[in-house]
Parts: structure tokens; C-alpha cells; sequence
């Protein structure tokens, strides 16, 4: 399966993060922040975004002129969502990354070990019995999702992670994609016979972030800023694992137990991030790729990168997502998707040519 | 793993109600590619299958919670055999566990029916039972009134029921012109929520119509051209557009005044403040027969109360 093992060619030439690129990460995640508070269904005007902001600095007060109902739109409304475009995004993306190179595999993305399986088969149970209906301070969808997506990452682990004749990368992704067809089975079966419920597990799967707010962030957020941290700490150790198993062995590091690491860390951010806003396809594959192809592919830059770049693409695509038909919106799944079915075919056609 | 293998008991039909606004999407769809029942009833009924072409049903079973309604309505109630899992109006109605949604063709042909009456088809219902020689009659979701009489004139025509089809229908219009008259609502407006990921009704879909003759406008309106009829609404627009009234479509499934209250940023809105969010019947709401009279008279009242 990964016939570019022994291949010295192929050993990435560890790169250090250079300034410039990260001041570009950070200004591309101002920008897009910034367009996600200010544009959308409801004009609230540039200008009074920037007054109302500064407002909430201390020792500054303008009058911005906006309503306490406009106040409420930007403040709890479009505000948590872009923060929760960045935490999804940021986690999604360096997930993916990670994944890529811990499987060293291209397609890998963050629901490669049953993630997205396992969540909306979790989605689906909690749907579809009604845990927690009527209680209002919790929604069980959520918690159900998380619990599921890590119950079956750790079911394609504990199943794939034998010492046998295949190598451990090729054994887990096998075992990633029993898992998944096992948990979508299920869940298949359970939605067939409560066929009312299609359309809201329907909707979870797409994703979203539309009904997002500060309860989603407090949420996510702890999950995120460690699971990311362990991914970025990890980030050399990822180099040396693109040279093969063995020869990373040699290297003095335990491939095992560094693998597990980094797959735990991706795996629980993703289900964290999976639990509030849903299956959002192509953003793990998409931007570490894009990072990959225009800034290197060492990981060392690819991680840091993909931390900035990965939310700021889903600001984007949340602001599409919210304007494109507006005042009605399109599940934010679609526009990832969208982008990202012909991004691969320009990865596909770059990598051709090299 | 009990509540895989079991049905999940559902506080007061839950989710299961649900399903009547499924039904206006979907029928919302097939509308637009068939286009069937529209226009007046010239008393062709376009049933498929079974050996001839009309005669008096007598063996009818119906999937469709609407077209239940209008058999009892029209007194043809001892001519229906059983109804779907979902047809809980009125009380004598017999229901069955049939599924509207996942039907069962031979579930079905052991009651022996001479006719079935369903609002959409699912895995092509009508062909397994023409197969079967057993008459189907499709009626979906109506996108107007009109095509609730041709819906009441054709059941009317199958059942043998023509004029009480008739008074039926001259009762109803009747009823809706006495509401349409005074344009209760005139000046203000509303959202209409069917699920909390903001689902509404525009005025050009069956629910909206009903809501236009009370005078009311529509703040989803903007969107009229997405979805069918029913755009998912952005949370900032229904904000910025500050609806004097929200209909609540959805409390049997989890959603009351109070977590609408809840809802970041909602709680600043006009309808939330003043007490004037309502919550209306899932089935009432969600069918298009009979009783929509009934679902008008409800929201006039609560209007009325609103208005002092």
C-alpha cells in the first residue's frame, strides 16, 4: 500500500514556519472574521459593526445607532457563529492534516476511523427515542453524537490495531471503513423504521452552524484549544512518520504509541466538533492540501497553517452558506462540499504535473 | 438496545406529528412535477389500477390522516376499513400500524381493500397494488383550497357521497369567507415555525394561503422562492424582521414559548416581550383538510385575545 516508503525522494524536508506566512494566516483569519460580522440577511451597516465593536472595548463609547434587537443579532448571533466557524474549522482541518500524515494517506480526512458514523448513528438513536425530550437545558442529540463518534473510533482501533500480516496505517483504515459501513447499517435500519425522523438527522448530517451560540462554544472550545495543542506539539514527530513505520522506528521514535497520541487528540476534537455542528464534509481534506501544495509540505508548516486557514475557510463558507439564497440559508455542508468537490480535482491535476 | 426493537413511546405523538408537515414539503414537491388534482373536478377521478373505472367503494383504506378526515366528514366513514398509523382524527377512525411512509403492499391487500387512498407514493405504493388489481387514489398535499374540494369531490364521487361531498364543501367555503371577511389581522405579521432549524411557510404554500386570509403578512416572504415554498430562514432575518406573532408548529416536539424565549438573541423580539407567541395545532396546521376551518378559528381567537 505505500509503496513510497523506502523511497528517499519522498522524505519531506523538514521546513521551519517562516513569519510572513504566519502573519498571512493570522490577517486571513481577521479578514474573514470581520466579513462574517458584518455581512448578512440583516443590514446592520459596516460602520456601526466597527462602532459596536469598539463599544465593547473599555474607555471607548460610540453611538452606533443599532437597535438592542440588532445589537442581540451581532453580538449573539453572529458573533458565537463565527467563533464556532473558527473552532469547527481550525479542528476539522488540523485533524485532517493529522491524520494525513499518521496515515500517510492523501484522502484521509477527520471522519476516516468512523467519526461521522458513529456520530450520526448516535444523532440518530438520540432522534429517534426521544431521550430528553421536553427538558429543554440539555440537548441530548449532541452528547449522543459525541458519545457515538467516540465509541466507534475506539471500536476501529481496538479492531485494528493487532499485530498481524498487514502493517498497523493499512490495518486501522480497513477497519476505519468496516466500522463506518457497520454504524451507517445500523443506522440505516433504525431511521427505516422511524422514517419520520429522516429529515432532522437529514439536516444533522449536512452540518450547520446557524443555530449556534455561546452555549456551543463553551462547549467546543476546551476540546478544540487541547486537541489542537497536543496536534500541534506533535507536529516534527508527523515529518518523521511520513518516512514509513520502520524507518521512523529506527529514528528512535515509538510510531505506536505517537500514532495513538495523535489519532486520540484528532478523533475527540472532531467528535466534539461533530456534536455541535454536524458532518461538515471536505474541510480536513481541503485545506491541508491547499496549505500542502502552495506552502510545503512539511508538517511543521502545514499544522500551524491549517490551524489559521482552516477556520477562516469555514467563515467563509458560513457566510456564503447565509447569503447565497438569503434571508433563506443552505446547510453549510453544501457549500464545503461544493468547494471542495473541484478542489480536488485541481490537487488531482497539480499533482500530475510534478 | 431495548428501543431499537420496540416503537419508542412518544409523549403526545412527538415526532410523529411531525410527519403532517413532512407531508406538505413533500407534497409542496410532487406538486410541482405532477401537477395532479389541480384545477375544478370534472367528475373524472384519476384512480389507477383496480378492475373498472368508478363505482362505490366499499372496502377503503386510507394513508393519508387528511383524506380520513374528509371520508368521516362526508359520512363515508363505514366504508373505510382501516386507516394509517398516523390518521388520528376523529376518534372512530380505525387505525391500523399501515405506514403512510413505508407502506406495505401485502399488509395492505389482507384487508381485502377495494381502495387506497394515499397522499404520496412511496416506493411505488400504486404499483404494487395495481399489480394486485386493487384501485389506488393518490391525493397529495394541496398547494390551495381548490384542490382540497377536488380532493372532498373525488372521494365523494368514489364513495357514492356526492352531495354530502357537496355541503361539505359549501360549508367550508362558507365558513372561510366569514373569516376572510373581517381581515382579523390586518397589519400585522408573522413566522410560522415548523422545526426549531427555522423551516417556514411562505404565503404561497397551502399554510401560508390559510394565514393570508386573515390578513396577515408573512416575513418570510422575501424567501418565497426557496424550497418550494419553505425556505430554512437565517435566525438574524426573523430578528431584524421583528414578527409581531410566531406560530409555534412544533411543541409536541420539544419547542415552547419558553426555548423560543431562550434562543440566542430572541428573547429582544417584539412577539417574545409581548407575550404573543402561539402555539398551534401540529395536525390542525400540518393538513389540508376539513379542519383547517378549525385551525383559522383558533388563530382568530388567539389574535382577537392579542388584540384586546
Amino acid at each position: 500500500m505505500i509503496a513510497s516508503t523506502n523511497d528517499k525522494n519522498c522524505v519531506v524536508k523538514p521546513v521551519a514556519l517562516n513569519k510572513l506566512q504566519l502573519c498571512l494566516a493570522v490577517i486571513a483569519v481577521l479578514i474573514t472574521a470581520f466579513a462574517g460580522l458584518v455581512f448578512g440577511p440583516a443590514d446592520l451597516g459596516m460602520r456601526a459593526v466597527i462602532q459596536e465593536l469598539l463599544n465593547r472595548l473599555p474607555l471607548v463609547d460610540f453611538d452606533s445607532g443599532l437597535s438592542s434587537r440588532q445589537q442581540a443579532i451581532l453580538f449573539e448571533i453572529r458573533l458565537p457563529r463565527v467563533v464556532l466557524g473558527l473552532l469547527v474549522g481550525s479542528m476539522l482541518a488540523t485533524a485532517g492534516g493529522a491524520y494525513q500524515g499518521v496515515f500517510r494517506n492523501p484522502l484521509a480526512d477527520p471522519y476516516l476511523l468512523g467519526v461521522a458514523a458513529g456520530a450520526g448513528f448516535g444523532a440518530t438513536l438520540a432522534i429517534v427515542s426521544g431521550i430528553g425530550d421536553g427538558l429543554g437545558f440539555l440537548d441530548p442529540v449532541p452528547l449522543a453524537a459525541f458519545a457515538g463518534a467516540l465509541i466507534a473510533v475506539a471500536l476501529t482501533y481496538t479492531v485494528g490495531s493487532g499485530r498481524g500480516r498487514l502493517d498497523q496505517v493499512t490495518s486501522l483504515v480497513l477497519a476505519g471503513v468496516a466500522v463506518a459501513s457497520f454504524f451507517t447499517a445500523v443506522q440505516t435500519f433504525v431511521q427505516q423504521r422511524e422514517s419520520e425522523t429522516i429529515r432532522q438527522v437529514y439536516f444533522f448530517v449536512l452540518g450547520q452552524l446557524r443555530t449556534a451560540g455561546w452555549d456551543e462554544v463553551t462547549l467546543l472550545a476546551p476540546y478544540t484549544l487541547i486537541c489542537i495543542t497536543v496536534i500541534f506539539l506533535a507536529r516534527r514527530h508527523l515529518d518523521v512518520l511520513t518516512v514509513g513505520d520502520e524507518e521512523a522506528g529506527s529514528l528512535g521514535l515509538n510510531v505506536r504509541r505517537m500514532r495513538l497520541v495523535i489519532v486520540v487528540a484528532a478523533s475527540l476534537g472532531t467528535a466534539a466538533s461533530v456534536a455541535v455542528s454536524g458532518l461538515i464534509g471536505f474541510v480536513g481534506v481541503i485545506v491541508p492540501h491547499a496549505i500542502r501544495l502552495i506552502f510545503g509540505s512539511s508538517y511543521r508548516v502545514i499544522i500551524p497553517l491549517t490551524i489559521f486557514f482552516g477556520g477562516a475557510f469555514l467563515v467563509i463558507a458560513d457566510l456564503v452558506a447565509r447569503l447565497i439564497l438569503q434571508p433563506a440559508e443552505i446547510p453549510i455542508g453544501v457549500v464545503t462540499a461544493f468547494l471542495g468537490a473541484p478542489f480536488f480535482v485541481v490537487v488531482l491535476r497539480t499533482a500530475w504535473k510534478n | 438496545m431495548k428501543f431499537f426493537f420496540s416503537q419508542p413511546d412518544f409523549k403526545g405523538g412527538g415526532i410523529m406529528k411531525f410527519s403532517s408537515y413532512l407531508l406538505l414539503i413533500l407534497g409542496a414537491f410532487s406538486l410541482v412535477n405532477l401537477s395532479c388534482s389541480s384545477g375544478a373536478f370534472d367528475g373524472q377521478v384519476p384512480i389507477s389500477g383496480g378492475s373498472s373505472g368508478v363505482e362505490i367503494a366499499e372496502r377503503i383504506i386510507s394513508l393519508s390522516p387528511t383524506a380520513t378526515e374528509i371520508l368521516f366528514a362526508i359520512e363515508a366513514g363505514g366504508q373505510v376499513v382501516a386507516v394509517d398509523d398516523q390518521s388520528n382524527f376523529p376518534d372512530e377512525a380505525p387505525m391500523t400500524p399501515l405506514s403512510g411512509y413505508t407502506p406495505n403492499i401485502e399488509s395492505i391487500a389482507e384487508y381485502q381493500p377495494d381502495l387506497v387512498v394515499a397522499s404520496y407514493d412511496p416506493g411505488d405504493l400504486v404499483g404494487g397494488l395495481e399489480a394486485l388489481e386493487v384501485a389506488t387514489l393518490l391525493q397529495p398535499a394541496a398547494s390551495s383550497m381548490e384542490d382540497t374540494y377536488v380532493q372532498i369531490n373525488e372521494l365523494g364521487a368514489l364513495t357514492g357521497r356526492q352531495s354530502e361531498a357537496s355541503e361539505l364543501i359549501e360549508s367550508i367555503k362558507s365558513d372561510l369567507d366569514e373569516i376572510a371577511s373581517k381581515k382579523i389581522g390586518k397589519g400585522l405579521t408573522y413566522y410560522h415555525e415548523i422545526d426549531n432549524t427555522l423551516y417556514s411557510p411562505t404565503s404561497k404554500t397551502f399554510l401560508g394561503k390559510l394565514y393570508s386570509l386573515l390578513g396577515l403578512s408573512n416575513i418570510a416572504d422575501p424567501a418565497i422562492e426557496s424550497g418550494f415554498g419553505w425556505p430554512q430562514l437565517s435566525a438574524e432575518f426573523i430578528i431584524d424582521a421583528d414578527p409581531d406573532l410566531i406560530f409555534l408548529g412544533n411543541t409536541d416536539w420539544g419547542e415552547s414559548v419558553e426555548t423560543v424565549a431562550a434562543r440566542p438573541g430572541w428573547g429582544s423580539l417584539t412577539a417574545v416581550e409581548k407575550g404573543q407567541v402561539i402555539s398551534v395545532d401540529t395536525d390542525t396546521s400540518g393538513r389540508w383538510g376539513p379542519r383547517v376551518v378549525d385551525f383559522l378559528i383558533f388563530v382568530r381567537s388567539a389574535i382577537e385575545k392579542i388584540l384586546g
